[in-house]
């Protein structure tokens, strides 16, 4: 399917989030330009209407940085960010605002997403209340559909989080991320607090929602098998820079990228005759203030060599897969 | 079936243990710690005692009596006479309407005013939060009872005044709370949650935060009533208080003292033993709160 | 290989002001030397309890009500405090959950160690020292001696961890437990955790508990496996045996449940929720989700019957069907 074009709904280019080194005093600027953490490295991406992109890394890989710039609930410091028609990047107080309604965010942990004083229907009913015009009357109403939608029973409304269990705490998230519905969803992790009994119910039911409502999908994840559940196309990230991308069977089936081989051979499959490849990086995910040139891996990949140190040039090795390795 | 309405109807299955009552588990409590109990039922006869003041007191506090000076505990007058004559008895149920509600006052006054400017303060940070917090430094770098003496001594001694000096001295404590609280809770997922959705910053402040910062308040606020008391008490005591011929506990035991050496034991230990008892109930009430609030915080499923 | 660890039966509960929670009911399994048992369950399935059990560090209101505990042929729950703690950290150790959090956050790691080593094998300090880096070479960790000067918070999720196995395994003991070691770790960090407890087991002959929550980790680690819900034992049998052919109806919704990166599976999400462990109605605990409960199923707990091969079940339904040899 062809992706990535001018008309894609999501687009983001050339994303960049620095945050500058606690305790870097002015002493240590005189050798230079203040020392920053590149916690996001020059993102782009796009996503096309009603599909699912899975953004999926291991931790300090900056996909929670990149959730919360696509949200806007940080201002990236540079690239562009369009949704829709909409240049989120450039937007200030009262436009930002109001764009909110049309891009929404479920976060990863249900019962810290969810204002411990506030019950069920005054948590749903908050974007009604701050986007549209609906009477109190109305946005009940809106908040028993919207909680229909996602399975609950409309007598939770007056309940309150620690009231619920995880799973029904995470239909409210997503509930009141549905109750304007809006156009585009980030997923950050909405299943890694939850049992595993309950991811199943979760995954089918964003599947579903998805499809019915015509939502489109940032999926942020760890979890490699729900990526590939519910993802047509996958980013892999590693210390805030794509280090391949590509449609997700595709991805599954053909890994370049020394990262996303040893990614994908680490995780357990729950079926004892089956062992993964045996490609395994040595030491650990060095702190992101460790930045060098070229590629990033280069301090624990197993076909590193002198060439690595330069810096690395996605290519498509496929139509529709890039990889950022020198060797794919 | 879908999977939503299966999982509507499974929903109707779930067996989530109803939470127990508040009332219950609050009985449950009260009659594990009896300390507090009495406390609570200390306080709340203060209560009673102070909005029914003109019905309960057996004399009129302020009319002196010639024929009765400096009579010691009798049946006519409980609590004997002062040096006027007037029932001691009275002048303290009457003293309890005065010194509760201008504590009441000022606390409520310091408690409005300290969480709207703690909760902005600390979510906003910068420049705004270090003016706040050097303020709050200045007000902090008197000793509280310093800085009400020399508030009611600047600005004269009413009612008005004696309740303003005692919000200034509670304001920094409740400031400081509030914004430690706000420091904290801002950076959970429920704060970025109510901004996602499109809250103005102050609105993600005082509707969404501020009442989650509250629990260390009602804390510090119960205590602050009992050193209220305190405070005005002392005041009186040394003179800078409420004037007389207004009864107030404390300037009744500043008069008592006088008596001391004359035997009158009556005209300041009753009195004194008021305020004693009311911060007493006012610190065990706030150390029963704050271990009710503790727990269950950390303990909520 | 005869059973280090034989539980029998046991039963733990808790009395809340809301009722008695009945957290583990009836559990039966053992745990062989050189050999890795893992216990998968969700939470609420009683798996961490179990656990505090067998270390005897279920405190009031908590209290283990019957059953049987038998730890290299001595009986656990016979045995005074001051025996058990003579046992807790040295022939028994525990891996806990939260590495970092479990290291003492104002000692270096290589202290903690040392007093590990001083404390059970009686070392003096220049021996224990030693041993202490020796220690934190066997679980891999680079640069040792470095790292034993290093607190808590200097080292990743993964270094905690495995300084956090090397005092587990510091008092070389004959059974180790480890509560959901690679849980909230990275995937590659983790399969080199799961890859180093299982050379460590080979190593040194201990039995090994892996408690997980994780079908993967399971399959990849683990010899033979006990599947509980709710606090009730439902399956138990060889790796191999329990993936070919589950015979639980909770196991076959589980693995039915589980995205898989290796196919694509159909979801299947498993019915209703964990049922509430307060004042719990008696009978089989999985009566309210599963597709195959019958009447007896409400009114006995099943009992463990043999299906063959050392694979074990508790149900009604398999009892009943002619699966049982």
């Amino acid at each position: 399917m062809p992706w990535g074009s001018r008309m894609s709904f999501v687009s983001v280019r050339g994303l960049d989030k620095h945050f500058p080194v606690r305790g870097a005093g002015w002493l240590s600027r005189r050798n230079g330009p203040a020392p920053v953490v590149r916690a996001v490295d020059g993102i782009s991406f796009d996503i096309d209407r009603g599909r699912t992109l899975g953004l999926v890394g291991e931790s300090g890989c900056g996909k929670s940085t990149v959730a919360r710039c696509v949200t806007r609930l940080l201002a990236p410091s540079a690239g562009t960010i369009r949704i829709g028609d909409k240049q989120l990047d450039r937007l200030e107080g009262e436009p930002l605002r109001a764009a909110r309604r049309d891009v929404q965010m479920v976060f990863q942990d249900p019962l810290a997403a969810l204002n411990p004083r506030m019950s069920v229907e005054r948590a749903v009913s908050e974007p009604l209340r701050l986007h549209t015009t609906l009477s109190p009357a109305e946005q009940r109403e809106r908040v028993r559909e919207i909680l229909t939608e996602v399975g609950l029973r409309t007598d939770a409304m007056g309940r309150y989080p620690h009231e619920l269990s995880g799973g029904q705490r995470q239909r409210v998230n997503i509930a009141r991320a549905l109750a304007c519905a809006p156009s585009f969803v980030v997923l950050d992790e909405p299943t890694s607090a939850l049992d595993v009994s309950l991811r199943a119910r979760v995954i089918l039911m964003l599947e579903e929602l998805r499809e019915r409502l015509g939502l489109t999908y940032l999926f942020i994840s760890h979890d490699l098998a729900t990526v590939k559940y519910l993802a047509q196309r996958v980013v892999v990230m590693y210390l805030g820079t794509v280090v391949e991308e590509a449609d997700t069977d595709e991805l599954f089936a053909h890994p370049r990228h020394p990262y996303t081989r040893a990614l994908l051979a680490a995780v357990p499959v729950p079926d004892p005759k089956v062992r993964g490849e045996p490609f395994v990086l040595s030491g650990e995910i060095p702190s992101p203030l460790e930045r060098h040139e070229g590629c990033p891996l280069r301090s624990r990949c197993p076909m590193a060599s002198a060439i690595c140190a330069q810096p690395v040039v996605p290519r498509e090795v496929s139509p529709g897969h890039v990889v950022a390795c020198h060797f794919a | 079936m879908s999977v939503l309405a299966q999982d509507i109807a499974d929903d109707r299955d779930d067996d989530i243990v109803a939470p127990t009552a508040r009332w219950r588990r609050a009985a449950r409590w009260l009659r594990r710690n009896p300390v507090s109990a009495a406390a609570i039922v200390v306080i709340s006869l203060l209560v009673f005692v102070a909005v029914f003041a003109p019905v309960l007191e057996p004399y009129k506090p302020d009319v002196p009596d010639p024929m009765a000076v400096l009579k010691p505990p009798s049946w006519a007058h409980p609590l004997g006479t002062d040096g006027f004559g007037r029932d001691v008895l009275s002048r303290i149920i009457d003293a309890t309407t005065l010194d509760l509600s201008i504590a009441l006052a000022a606390t409520l006054v310091a408690l409005s005013i300290g969480m709207v400017v703690g909760a902005l303060s600390g979510y906003r940070g910068g420049w705004v939060d270090l003016i706040v917090l050097r303020l709050v430094d200045v007000l902090m770098a008197f000793p509280a009872f310093v800085l009400a003496m020399g508030i009611t001594a600047a600005l004269g001694n009413s009612i008005a005044n004696v309740a303003i000096a005692l919000s200034m001295t509670q304001l920094p404590a409740y400031i400081r709370l509030v914004r430690g609280e706000m420091l904290r809770v801002r950076t959970l997922e429920y704060a970025e949650a109510a901004v996602s959705i499109g809250n103005p910053s102050w609105r993600v402040a005082l509707v969404h935060l501020l009442p989650n910062c509250l629990p260390p308040l009602t804390v510090q606020a119960t205590l602050a009533m009992g050193y209220a008391v305190l405070t005005m008490a002392s005041l009186s005591f040394i003179g800078l208080g409420i004037a007389p011929p207004q009864s107030e506990w404390g300037s009744m035991t500043a008069d008592g003292a006088t008596y001391m050496s004359t035997g009158e034991w009556w005209l300041f230990v009753f009195p004194g033993v008021a305020i004693v008892m009311t911060v007493l109930a006012f610190n065990l009430v706030g150390d029963a709160l704050r271990d009710l609030l503790d727990p269950r915080l950390r303990g909520t499923r | 290989m005869s059973a280090l660890l034989e539980v029998e039966d046991l039963s733990v509960e808790f009395a809340t002001d809301d009722g008695v929670v009945s957290a583990v009911d009836g559990v039966t399994l053992s745990a062989r030397a050189g050999e890795i048992l893992g216990i998968v369950g969700e939470s609420g399935s009683g798996k961490s309890v179990l656990i505090s059990a067998i270390l005897r560090l279920v405190r009031p209101p908590g209290r283990i009500v019957s059953g049987r505990l038998r730890f290299e042929g001595n009986d656990l729950l016979a045995l005074p405090e001051a025996e058990l703690e003579a046992i807790r950290g040295a022939r028994i150790a525990l891996v806990p959950q939260t590495p970092r959090t479990s290291l003492n956050p104002l000692m270096t790691v290589g202290r903690q160690v040392e007093r590990l080593l001083r404390l059970h094998r009686g070392m003096d300090k220049r021996a224990a020292r030693e041993a202490a880096i020796a220690m934190l070479e066997r679980v891999r960790i680079p640069d040792p001696k470095r790292r034993a000067g290093q607190y808590a918070h200097e080292l990743s999720g993964g270094m905690c961890q495995r300084v956090m196995i090397a005092m587990a395994l510091a008092t070389e003991p004959r059974l180790l437990l480890a509560d959901e070691p690679t849980t909230g770790l990275d995937v590659s960090i983790g399969a080199r955790i799961l890859e180093l407890l299982r050379q460590l087991g080979e190593e040194s002959g201990a039995a090994i508990i892996l408690v997980t929550h994780d079908l993967g980790v399971v399959a990849q680690t683990c010899h033979r496996v006990a599947v509980m819900h709710a606090g009730q034992l439902s399956e138990l049998a060889e790796v191999d045996e329990l993936f070919e052919r589950p015979l639980h109806p909770y196991t076959r919704a589980l693995v039915r449940s589980i995205p898989r990166i290796d196919q694509q599976i159909a979801l299947k999400p498993i019915a209703g929720t964990v049922p509430s462990l307060v004042n719990v109605r008696p009978g089989c605990r999985y009566v309210r989700r599963c597709p195959d409960a019958l009447a007896a199923c409400r009114r006995q707990r099943p009992p463990l019957i043999v299906a063959g091969n050392g694979h074990r079940v508790a149900c009604h339904a398999v009892g009943q069907s002619n699966v049982v040899r």
